[in-house]
């Protein structure tokens, strides 16, 4: 393709330093890894902007608008800005501790890109068949940043905000993880490269399976990224900044990028699983047609497209809602989100155990192949998405009934509304004067 | 653990500082630290004229500066006997009313923002602005206006003056609809609301608390209709109450008292008599020897100003009624028992100014 040639050439030249097999398994990975890095920091950059101009938007103001056309440097210009600062270190903490945390927290943000799916062929790093192991893994080494932040800084506000976090994180990344098994029963594969392979084959996303396990997986990633409304841990009107309070300069800019990251990965992992990844109708023609590059560049940018989508309505949401109280957060989480995580494993297992005993009965078919995942005919298919939404309003009303008597759940018949009374006048303190 | 919350926090509203005794995060007990912002203004208003004290009251409550104001002009006028001409005190009312909405506006954007809605903070700020941007053309300050003198008002009202305020109101109901949308329906406003910071009638009434946080346990005070002052006494309007004393009652509160607001700016608009605004002064106000207290209903509660006077130029002893500084001592009995987050709330629902209560 004339599109990569410059490929071939830089391929060439390193040929003649290097050996065939370590530029294939090491400088080429390392290329990657390079203009991975640096892509996602641009795209968790654009991120923040992005994320100050729909607030902007939401709140009837402008935004940033002085840098560049529309302020579309304001990220570059915030970032120099850090850069320059100084590296201030409180005396009383910890200073080792406080000095590695931020590094663990983007560490751990950036590592789960190697298995992020962009798209086909060259567009993934490493096809791990682990791979969403290995994202759930990952992220919450996160979590270990924020608790050693909180606690190396010697400072009671980052304390509350790093045990906050360290309950939360922990609490959430269970509901986290149950969510995502409705979904690997149709994969039937770890790979998140096979996972989106296994929905392409199926022509289906796996958000009309499981409608109640993406509403999970949103919900819990939101809170596992420490986002609006559960921002606990840096709630600012709290805890001032939480587990950031005594960080300044370019450690404080290297939390926010792991959080950016930490969203984009969500956002990644949720268009790979529930969003059928960065298939798209009618893409495939060009694949088949002999523009390979340009294939995967467009399902590159519909990946994209899908994550961003995902990304925009975490900021709608943190710009919307009201901050939940600790507690709250910790009911939702246990009382809501795993109970219905539990409930969805098992009413997937129910469908797909219902799905292939009719399989064959009475000449209905239901299951296509089982090659690479669960392909299911339009019966199948209709007999799951059925069973899917029926499935969130029967969890729904499930949870309602087991949460009726909790006080929270009741707060619409609390609700009540003000009495206006008209009392009598008393004697007035000043006499009006008609006249003088 | 002990946590000292202020004087540096971002929603201590100013430099108030608590000191907060919690176990895990629940609140074992709280004290607060008030002084930081300590001006002596009782002290500084015995050695001023009477007339010149005037701008000094306007900073009690910054953000109801013509409220504020109010309490000390009309304070001496009636201790001088002075008749103070109906057009002023129309004016007045509307201009004070004007003043309360701008005030609650302020409270309910701090508020939702302590609880974490952002967005509400700037809608609320927006239609304040259209407020000061009336009190900018009349009073020549949008924050720091001096609006009255003794005896009436320093100018009339400016040429559009009854445009400007017509439009505000005809618009500001759709707005005041629009926030409701976004928190009194809202399940995360609710649960952060409803059911804390309870205090009930007697305990409020015991504390002696004023202005909203007394009328959302349900106790109809309103010196507005107890003791009408300015154009009061000709209004029609009505006294929104809460049942429970909770911060959910004192926030519907606070938006019904806006929408009244608007209904008595109305009234006044539509009787807004013509003639002179100001009364004939003596060269040197001289309020006789004795002693006088005055009240007015602030937006955060009963300003009252209690003057003793020994027939000089000077007044001999002032000391001011802070409704903030009264409301305050109603944080202990309503935090403890809550979590971190609502003192955070609580302290929003109770709408304390410090430069009130630090006078």
């Amino acid at each position: 393709m004339l599109l990569f040639a410059p490929i071939d050439i830089l391929n060439n030249l390193l040929l003649k330093v290097f050996s065939q097999e370590t530029i294939t398994f090491f400088i080429w990975p390392l290329i990657q890894i390079g203009l991975i890095v640096t892509l996602v920091a641009l795209w968790v950059a654009y991120a923040t902007y992005l994320e100050r101009k729909i607030s902007a938007f939401m709140q009837a103001r402008l935004g940033p608008m002085r840098v560049g056309p529309w302020g579309l440097l304001q990220p570059i210009a915030d970032g120099l800005k850090l850069l320059t600062k100084e590296d201030f270190i409180p005396e009383n903490a910890d200073r080792w501790i406080f000095f590695f945390a931020p590094y663990i927290a983007v560490a751990s943000a950036f590592i789960v890109f190697s298995v992020i799916p962009f798209g086909p062929d060259w567009a993934v790093i490493a096809d791990v068949n682990i791979g969403l192991l290995l994202v759930l893994a990952v992220s919450s080494v996160g979590v270990l940043a924020l608790i050693l932040a909180g606690w190396s800084s010697n400072s009671k506000y980052a304390l509350l905000g790093g045990l906050r976090s360290s309950a939360q994180m922990v609490s959430y990344e269970v509901a986290m993880g149950l969510s995502l098994i409705g979904a690997l029963m149709f994969a039937r594969t770890l790979s998140l490269s096979g996972i989106v392979a296994a929905q392409g084959s199926d022509s289906i996303w796996y958000l009309v399976y499981q409608p109640a396990g993406f509403l999970i997986f949103l919900i819990s990633g939101i809170a596992e990224n420490n986002r609006a409304p559960f921002d606990l841990p840096e709630a600012e009107s709290e805890l001032v900044a939480g587990f950031h309070t005594e960080y300044s300069g370019m450690r404080w800019s290297l939390f926010f990028m792991a959080e950016y990251a930490a969203m984009v990965v969500v956002a990644a992992v949720a268009t790979t699983v529930y969003l059928g990844g960065w298939y798209f109708p009618f893409v495939y023609r060009l694949e088949t047609s002999g523009h390979h590059n340009l294939f995967v560049i467009i399902s590159v940018l519909v990946f994209l497209v899908k994550a961003s989508i995902i990304l925009y309505i975490y900021f709608w949401l943190r710009w919307t809602l009201p901050r939940f109280r600790y507690d709250q957060l910790m009911d939702i989480g246990w009382k809501w989100l795993i109970p219905s995580a539990l409930i969805n494993i098992v009413l997937s297992g129910f469908a797909i155990f219902l799905v292939q005993a009719l399989n064959g009965w009475r000449g209905i078919t239901t299951i296509e192949s089982l090659n690479r995942g669960l392909n299911l005919t339009a019966t199948g298919k209709g007999i799951m998405i059925v069973i899917g939404v029926l499935g969130l309003f029967a969890t729904a009303a499930l949870l309602a009934r087991i949460n009726w008597r909790s006080r929270d759940f009741n707060l619409r018949v609390q609700r009540r509304n003000i009495r206006l009374v008209n009392v009598p006048q008393g004697k007035p303190a000043v006499q009006p004067q008609p006249g003088s | 653990m002990v946590l000292n919350m202020g004087p540096q926090h971002p929603s201590t509203h100013g430099v108030l500082r608590v000191v907060l005794k919690l176990d895990g995060e629940t609140v074992m007990d709280l004290d607060c630290d008030i002084g930081y912002l300590h001006r002596g203004m009782e002290k500084i208003a015995e050695n001023r004229m009477y007339t010149q004290i005037a701008p000094y009251w306007d900073r009690l409550d910054y953000i109801a500066a013509v409220s504020n104001g109010l309490v000390w002009v009309e304070t001496v006028e009636q201790m001088m006997g002075l008749a103070v001409p109906p057009r002023a005190h129309y004016l007045r009312t509307i201009l004070t009313e004007l003043n309360r909405i701008a005030s609650h506006l302020l409270w309910l954007a701090t508020h939702a923002l302590d609880i974490g809605a952002v967005t509400v903070l700037l809608w609320a700020l927006r239609e304040r602005e259209e407020i000061l941007k009336i009190f900018e053309r009349q009073f020549g300050a949008r924050l720091t206006c001096h609006a009255w003198r003794v005896g009436g008002m320093p100018n009339d009202a400016y040429d559009d003056f009854n445009k400007d305020v017509r439009q505000f109101i005809n618009n500001f109901p759709k707005r005041l609809d629009e926030y409701e949308t976004v928190l009194s329906e809202n399940r995360i406003w609710l649960s952060r609301t409803v059911g804390i910071g309870m205090i009930s009638a007697e305990d409020a009434i015991a504390i002696g608390l004023s202005g909203p946080a007394l009328r959302g346990s349900g106790v109809a005070w309103d010196v507005r209709k107890s003791r009408p002052y300015a154009a009061y006494a000709d209004m029609d309007f009505d006294i929104p109450l809460g049942e429970n004393g909770d911060t959910y009652d004192r926030y519907l509160v606070r938006l019904e008292e806006m929408r009244q607001s608007r209904r008595i700016i109305d009234q006044a608009l539509e009787k807004l008599p013509d003639g002179p605004v100001n009364a004939k002064l003596p060269k040197v106000v001289k309020p006789p020897a004795g002693d006088y207290y005055h009240s007015i209903e602030g937006p955060k509660g009963e300003i009252g100003c209690y003057l003793v006077s020994d027939g000089t130029a000077q007044p001999w002893r002032v000391r001011v009624r802070p409704p903030s500084f009264i409301n305050l001592q109603a944080l202990r009995q309503m935090c403890v028992g809550h979590l971190v987050a609502d003192v955070v709330a609580i302290i929003g629902t109770l709408d304390i100014v410090l430069g009130e209560i630090d006078r």
